[in-house]
Order: C-alpha cells, then sequence, then structure tokens
C-alpha cells in the first residue's frame, strides 16, 4: 500500500500507446490492456451540428443515428443481429463539430466491431421506413425533453448563453426541424461531410496494436470521398450584454431545476486548469465544494446544488446547477449569488487549494479505470491537441496554479451583471421577481 | 498479474471479503448492511434510506466535512445506496490510501451522530431528493404499480418514503433504526484492488475485532409468490407522451427459476446487466419485444428487467408508446408474444445466444475494480458470492423447457399490474 507499490504503467502515455496515420488521413491510436477479454473502441470523424441547416436542426444527429439504419450489405435488424449475438455493443452520436462513435466487445468479436463501422461510415442506405421510424424515436425523446425541467433548463441557458451560435443550438435539434428531415437530407449530409480526412480511431483493451491497425487498414484505408467538405471554423462567441432571468413553468413537476452561469473558457485556453481547479473549489469538492455546502449542508435546502465547467474547442461554460423546492427557489439562488460574490473577492484559501490540488491528483488513476475511461481520456487528449503524455505531465502542471490565478481567471468569467438564469418547475411565488 | 481472494468471518460475525488485484492502482471498499426499506414498519417508511443520508454526518473522530474532506483530497469516489434488501458505502481509492476507507467506516458503523438539527436540515434534502424523482411522471407511475404488486409485503414501498412519513420520522427514530441494524454481524465488508490481502486482514481485525455480536432485530416477512389479482392503474397528466407499464410476479434470486427468467428477459426485451459500476449494455433491437413494438410502430421503446432479491418480487416491462398508437394495442401484442412463450418451446440456440450476451456482460464488468468489489458484497446481500461466480454456469443449464416452465408459471395474464400513463394537458408555456 505504498506509493512504490503503485503500478504507473497502467496509465495511458506515449509509453504504452502506439500510434499509425493511414495514407487517407485516419489516426489510430491503440493501448493493450488484458485485464477483461474484451476491447473497446471511441473515435470520431469531422463534422456535427454547426453544419445544421437551420430549419433542419438536428441533422448531424439524426444522420448519425441513421447510419445503422441499414447498408449496402444488410439491413438494420441483419447488423443488430449479429452484435447483438455476440453480446457487442455499438452506435453513433454526433456533437458540435463532430460525428463520433463508440463500441465493445469480447476480443474474439472485435473484427465485427471495425466490419460495423466499416459498413455504417462508407455503405449506409438510409431506408425510407427505417428514417420514418427513427424519426419518430427522435420526436419521441424531443417530446419527453419539453417535460424534463434539468434538460429544458438547460436548453433555455444555452440558447440565452450562445444566441444565434452552434453552441447555443440543441444537436438533437427542436420537434419542428426533426419534422422537415428527409431521407434525401441524411444522404446529402452523409455524402458531403463524412470523410478519412481528421478521422480518429481510439482502441483499448485485450489486443496487439498491429491487429487492430491490421483490421482497421484493411476496411478504412481505402475511404475516400472526393465531395467532402472540411467543417469550417466555430464563429465567435457574441458577449452577453447584461443579466437575465427565465422561468420556464412546467405543470405537476414538484421539484425547480435550475441552471445559472457565465460563459467560460475553452478547453485550449491557458486559464483553463486555473478555472478548473476554482471550479472544483467552487462547486465540487467533496459533496459539491463551496456552493454544495452552502445550499445542501448549512442550509438544507435542495438535495444538489453544484457548478460545472463545460470547456469545449471554441468556447465554454460556466454553469452552477440545483433542483429546489419552489418554496426554497429565491433562498438558494441567493445563497449561490453570494458565494460567486465571495470567489470573486477573495483568493481561495491555500488550504482549499492544496485540497483541490490534491484531489485532483489523486484522481487519475481512478479516471481511467476501465477500457472505455481510457478510451475517452485519449480521444480527449487527442481532439484537444493536449499531448499522449497529458496526464503524465497533469500533476506538474496542477501544483504550478496559485490562489492569484484563479482569482484573476474567475472574474475573467464570472460577472454577476452578466448572470444568465434558467429555472423549470412548478412556479414558485418569487419567480416573478427573479 | 496476481487476483487472490480469501473470505473469513470474524467471531462478532462480521464477514469479510478481499480479493487482490494488482492491475490498476486502485482500491475499492464497500461495506454492506443487511439492511433496506424491507425492514421498515408502517408509518416509518424511508427510515433505511434516511439512515443512509445521517452515515455522512459524522462521528466524534470523524466529523462528517473531515470525512468528506479526507476522501476528496486523494482524489477518492465515495457513496451509499439504499435498496430492497440491503444498504451499502463504498470508497473507491488510490490503492495508497487504503486505510481511510477502513478507518472512516468501522467508526461509522457504530459511532455515528444523528443531532437533531442534522436530521431537520436532511428532512428537506431528503424531501427534495423525492421531488425531483417524481418531476418523472413514469417514476409516480412505477411507484403505484409496485405498490399494487404486493399486499403485505414491505417490497410495496417506494425506497425513499411516503411523503407524510418524512416529515413525522424523528432523531430518535432514526437512530434506534441505525443502532439495531449497523452490527458487525449484520454487515459485510469487501475490498478488492492493489492491496496485500494478509496485510488487509490483519488491519480489518484490530479494527473490528473488539466490537461485540449483538443481535439485530427484525420483523418476519412473508414473501409473496403470486400477484393475488390483476390490476389496471390509469395515471394522467402532462406532455404528449404514453407510457405502459406491466409487471408480473418474479422468484427471489436464489430460486433456481430466476437464472431461466434472466434467459427468458433477454429473449423478451434484451439482455439486461447487473453491474452496478461500468460494463455498458447491449442494445435489444433483435428482441421479440422490439420487433413486434418498436419495428412495428406501435412504441419507440421497451425495455424489461429482473430485480436480485431476497424474496419475490416483480419482473417490469416498459413501453414507451408511439404518438398515434394506444396503450391497448401495444398490450395486445405485448401478450401476443407471452402467448409464444407460453405456448411455443424457445429455440435452443436463441438460448445460446442470451447465454453469449449474459458472459460477455460479465466479462465487460471485470474491467473495473469497483466493480468487482461491488459484486462480492451485493451477491451475498440476496444470496451467496457463488451466485456471482456460478452465473454464467447456471444460464448454461437452463433448457428450452425451463423458459416455457418459467413462462407458464409467472406470466399469468390474471396476475399482473399494468399501469398507463396517457397525457392530459399539453406542456407550459415561456413567461
Amino acid at each position: 500500500m505504498t506509493l512504490d507499490r503503485i503500478n504507473w504503467g497502467h496509465m495511458p502515455g506515449e509509453e504504452n500507446i502506439t500510434q499509425t496515420i493511414l495514407p487517407n488521413g485516419i489516426k489510430i491510436l491503440c493501448k493493450s490492456d488484458y485485464l477483461s477479454p474484451s476491447v473497446v473502441i471511441s473515435g470520431y470523424v469531422q463534422g456535427g451540428s454547426m453544419l445544421d441547416p437551420l430549419d433542419k436542426l438536428g441533422l448531424a444527429l439524426f444522420t448519425s443515428y441513421a447510419l445503422m439504419r441499414g447498408t449496402k450489405n444488410q439491413s438494420s435488424r441483419q447488423l443488430y443481429h449479429k452484435l447483438e449475438s455476440c453480446g457487442a455493443s455499438f452506435g453513433f452520436g454526433a456533437s458540435v463539430q463532430s460525428t463520433s462513435f463508440g463500441g465493445k466487445s469480447l476480443v474474439e468479436d472485435f473484427p465485427l466491431i471495425i466490419e460495423t463501422l466499416a459498413n455504417c461510415l462508407l455503405q449506409p442506405t438510409f431506408p425510407g421506413d427505417q428514417v420514418h421510424r427513427l424519426q419518430m424515436q427522435i420526436l419521441a425523446g424531443l417530446q419527453l425533453r419539453e417535460q424534463d425541467t434539468i434538460e429544458m433548463a438547460s436548453l433555455r441557458f444555452d440558447e440565452l448563453l450562445f444566441p444565434y451560435h452552434p453552441y447555443g443550438l440543441p444537436e438533437d435539434g427542436y420537434i419542428d426541424t426533426i419534422r422537415q428531415i428527409t431521407s434525401r437530407d441524411l444522404r446529402d449530409f452523409h455524402q458531403s461531410y463524412y470523410g478519412p480526412q481528421g478521422m480518429v480511431i481510439v482502441v483499448v483493451g485485450a489486443i496487439t496494436a498491429n491487429t487492430a491497425f491490421d483490421l482497421i487498414s484493411k476496411k478504412l484505408g481505402s475511404w475516400h470521398n472526393p465531395s467532402w467538405q472540411a467543417t469550417p471554423e466555430i464563429p465567435d462567441i457574441p458577449k452577453v450584454k447584461k443579466a437575465t432571468s427565465v422561468f420556464i413553468p412546467l405543470a405537476e413537476k414538484y421539484q425547480d431545476d435550475i441552471i445559472m452561469g457565465f460563459h467560460g473558457p475553452t478547453r485550449t485556453s491557458s486559464d483553463y486548469l486555473a478555472a478548473s481547479l476554482g471550479n472544483n473549489i467552487l462547486g465540487q469538492f467533496g459533496m459539491m465544494g463551496r456552493i454544495g455546502q452552502a445550499v445542501r449542508e448549512k442550509s438544507g435546502l435542495a438535495y444538489y446544488a453544484s457548478t460545472s465547467l463545460n470547456a469545449m474547442a471554441g468556447g465554454g461554460s460556466w454553469e452552477i446547477a440545483a433542483g429546489v423546492n419552489p418554496a426554497n427557489f429565491n433562498a438558494a439562488i441567493a445563497i449561490v449569488k453570494n458565494e460567486l460574490e465571495r470567489f470573486i473577492s477573495e483568493p481561495v484559501a491555500e488550504e482549499e487549494l492544496r485540497d483541490a490540488k490534491s484531489s485532483y491528483i489523486g484522481s487519475i488513476p481512478l479516471s481511467v479505470e476501465s477500457n472505455s475511461a481510457v478510451a475517452s481520456a485519449i480521444v480527449r487528449m487527442e481532439r484537444f491537441g493536449l499531448g499522449l503524455n497529458y496526464l503524465h505531465q497533469f500533476p506538474l502542471m496542477v501544483e504550478k496554479i496559485t490562489p492569484e490565478d484563479i482569482l484573476v481567471t474567475a472574474k475573467s468569467y464570472i460577472d454577476l451583471e452578466k448572470l444568465i438564469i434558467v429555472g423549470c418547475g412548478p412556479t414558485p411565488d418569487s419567480a416573478r421577481v427573479l | 498479474m496476481s487476483n487472490i481472494f480469501l473470505m473469513e468471518t470474524l467471531e462478532n460475525g462480521l464477514t469479510i471479503f478481499l480479493r487482490e488485484i494488482n492491475a490498476a492502482p486502485i482500491i475499492s471498499h464497500w461495506v454492506w448492511y443487511r439492511v433496506g426499506s424491507r425492514d421498515e414498519v408502517p408509518g416509518l417508511n424511508g427510515l433505511s434510506h434516511w439512515v443512509e443520508h445521517m452515515q455522512f454526518k459524522g462521528t466524534q473522530r470523524w466529523p462528517g466535512p473531515l470525512m468528506e474532506r479526507s476522501i476528496a483530497r486523494v482524489g477518492g469516489q465515495w457513496n451509499a445506496f439504499t435498496h430492497l434488501d440491503w444498504t451499502t458505502f463504498y470508497e473507491t481509492l488510490p490503492a495508497n490510501q487504503l486505510e481511510i476507507a477502513m478507518t472512516i467506516e468501522a467508526d461509522r458503523m457504530r459511532n455515528s451522530i444523528y443531532e437533531a438539527n442534522e436530521v431537520e436540515f436532511e428532512r428537506t434534502v431528503i424531501l427534495s431528493e423525492k421531488d425531483g424523482k417524481d418531476n418523472d411522471p413514469f417514476v409516480r407511475l412505477n411507484t403505484a404499480v409496485i405498490e399494487a404488486a404486493f399486499q403485505q409485503h414491505p417490497y410495496k414501498n417506494d425506497i425513499i418514503g411516503r411523503e407524510e412519513d418524512l416529515r413525522r420520522i424523528q432523531a430518535n427514530d432514526l437512530y434506534a433504526h441505525y443502532q439495531n441494524f449497523y452490527q458487525t454481524s449484520n454487515a459485510l465488508i469487501a475490498i478488492a484492488g492493489d492491496f496485500d490481502i494478509q496485510t488487509v486482514l490483519s488491519k480489518l481485525k484490530t479494527l473490528y475485532q473488539s466490537l461485540p455480536r449483538e443481535e439485530t432485530f427484525r420483523t418476519n416477512i412473508i414473501p409473496e409468490t403470486e400477484i393475488e389479482k390483476s390490476k389496471e392503474i390509469i395515471m394522467r397528466g402532462p406532455g404528449d407522451m404514453s407510457f405502459l407499464q406491466v409487471v408480473y410476479r418474479a422468484p427471489a434470486a436464489s430460486d433456481p427459476d430466476f437464472f431461466a427468467y434472466t434467459i427468458l428477459d433477454s429473449l423478451l426485451s434484451g439482455p439486461s446487466s447487473l453491474n452496478m459500476f461500468g460494463g455498458g449494455g447491449i442494445s435489444n433491437r433483435t428482441s421479440r419485444l422490439y420487433q413486434k413494438l418498436v419495428e412495428k410502430e406501435f412504441a419507440v421503446a421497451v425495455s424489461g428487467g429482473l430485480q436480485a432479491t431476497i424474496d419475490p418480487y416483480v419482473y417490469d416491462m416498459s413501453i414507451t408508446l408511439q404518438p398515434s398508437q394506444s396503450p391497448e394495442i401495444a398490450l395486445q401484442k405485448l401478450d401476443q408474444e407471452i402467448e409464444r412463450l407460453l405456448s411455443k418451446k424457445v429455440e435452443g440456440k436463441s438460448i445460446e445466444r442470451a447465454i453469449k450476451q449474459a458472459a460477455a456482460l460479465f466479462s465487460y464488468g471485470l474491467e473495473n475494480i469497483t466493480n468487482q468489489a461491488f459484486w462480492m458484497g451485493y451477491s451475498e446481500m440476496f444470496a451467496d458470492y457463488s451466485w456471482f461466480t456460478e452465473y454464467i454456469e447456471r444460464l448454461q443449464n437452463v433448457h428450452p423447457r425451463h423458459v416455457m416452465d418459467v413462462a407458464q408459471k409467472y406470466l399469468h395474464p390474471e396476475r399482473r399490474i399494468i399501469g398507463i400513463y396517457l397525457p392530459e394537458i399539453s406542456h407550459g408555456s415561456e413567461l
């Protein structure tokens, strides 16, 4: 139980991640790990919801889901029959700038995962009946979203924080925009934006790098798309000019969910780590940091109250979320505002920062406990250009952050004059005077 | 990679499971207590879950904030869960920090402080937790359906508790519940990860050996092997979506029927994972209900599942309907699939497929140390550890005849509860 017995070699890094780039631009990274006889795959191709036309928001995500609804070689049912028969899983999704994929299988079935990935990316057919069924499922999801207090608060918050910007528009679209989408739109989106350029594939598990590279190269090495269009840069984010408060009433709910916040740093900003450590102190450490302590532990006002930093490539948000009884709505917001005021008025205590740093460094091994977590960490390092030794260098970078760094960073993002507050749920009397 | 296992019971009844896994620099420490919502008397429903919350308030030696800070500052994760039959507390930590978990758990097994003002704070927190759950209409429907599935058995109660009980419970009720059930003889410690098994065993003995063996008082609970009478519950509320929930009685986890039922569930609604931490799931697109209901556009989603419990619980099927479809039609289609199971033996290859899926899910769970520690204790709460280690083998012993027998025994149309949620009004608009 001493540090010298700890197996740091388990940690993903340059020493144990093998990588290659295929002639068509696909980058493959592999980390072998034999604790379980399974293999995980994760990765992305360029192109996401920022390419959605405004009247067809949700198109990128819809297209990604539809990839598995039939290919030239097999129907959706045949495809799923093969995967499910061997206990494998595989799926696609989309975010603002990319279309992602992920899956898992026992090692002997891994060729099937690669075959599925290749068939779906290269030869989807978007059959009408399947697309219609999928459309119904997406619409059902959106109808459920309209009754979900957290989702509705979050959706409105993003719209207010990033007006007329891809970060402020929902990847899954709106009911009206999903209804506009046809099979033809899906085919066109696939034809225009899917290609090997900028594609990243990460493989982790009971497999050698050479085996993984060979399998992928055979199935995807000859992929070319002459019609491919590169995804444009993320546009500049409009500044928030004033504080805004909105309440969305939903009938027959018992709890109000509140999202409040500001713009935050990008993942590659030089002040990201200072913001992240500050965020830990503000609303995560232990049972949700200072805000959790003040709202939940000291006042008993909520089941949860915490903060999060959502750092993306071209921008980010710094959010506070809480679930409160309608009677406590204003009291909870007042406590959060007090904590925010304190956070930007004085540096965090040395002891608080020591705890947060220690927590960050100590949590590294836990953050890569499973193959899926290792794969996600490698994808993140690759997507943001952090370098494959990021986790090894992380402790040193964390140690350098000072209370002053956090204060300066906090002041540059947190401004109560520009605070956006969205509540959703049963209308509290106080909501009208937010 | 070493993987050494040890099981020992101390004289005071404390059971210890240790599994040494040196693959990653992590340990996961779990304490399990044989107490859950099944151990609550009418009027005090929600007691077990509330006690679980109070266990984070601290002891003389480990005040709540110190416990929290000690775990957090080493980058650890900790939490607790209350279920029907059990309550559990876990810490997953860097391997060299195991002692923090061991000393905290040993201390709070007997020495927690239940101050009146802390109880009041927690009352609001728990009511808020309940409100958050109740925001989801399907949760409210599920609560009503489960309540109807039992006559007297405490499984009928929602684990979080009834609102009136949560307003009634006092500090002395909570403390008495804690004192009764948080005993060495009613507890199990399971630790997995990168440690030396003998060193840890010796440390655990030092921490717990001096605690006396005391009896736990519990009321006698009579299992309910059948749903007495079919019932339909209709709930109306806002939104555009309808849900259908159908529950049948399911056997206890230790009942041999449970394994054939697991295969039946896999065929009907898709493979379910019992892993609590990690492992992921498998889609259910080729399951019979998905094909019948979703592919034919009666529903947009289906799911089903069993829970491993001490006494017979329920087998639950949930269906999210297409907005244009009626619950009656979906139920009719579901019944056709049930009838197929009742009248036609499933093919051997379908069973082989379900076993392969279960084996895959089982393997996925092995990559996660927290999950491995979880299983040692979890399986002991409703059966024993061999239930877990022999799980795949027991599935392999299931024959087509068993699946049909189980279908005929449990999936009786007169012995089920049907829950229906119907939309009433459209959602509100922004102020």
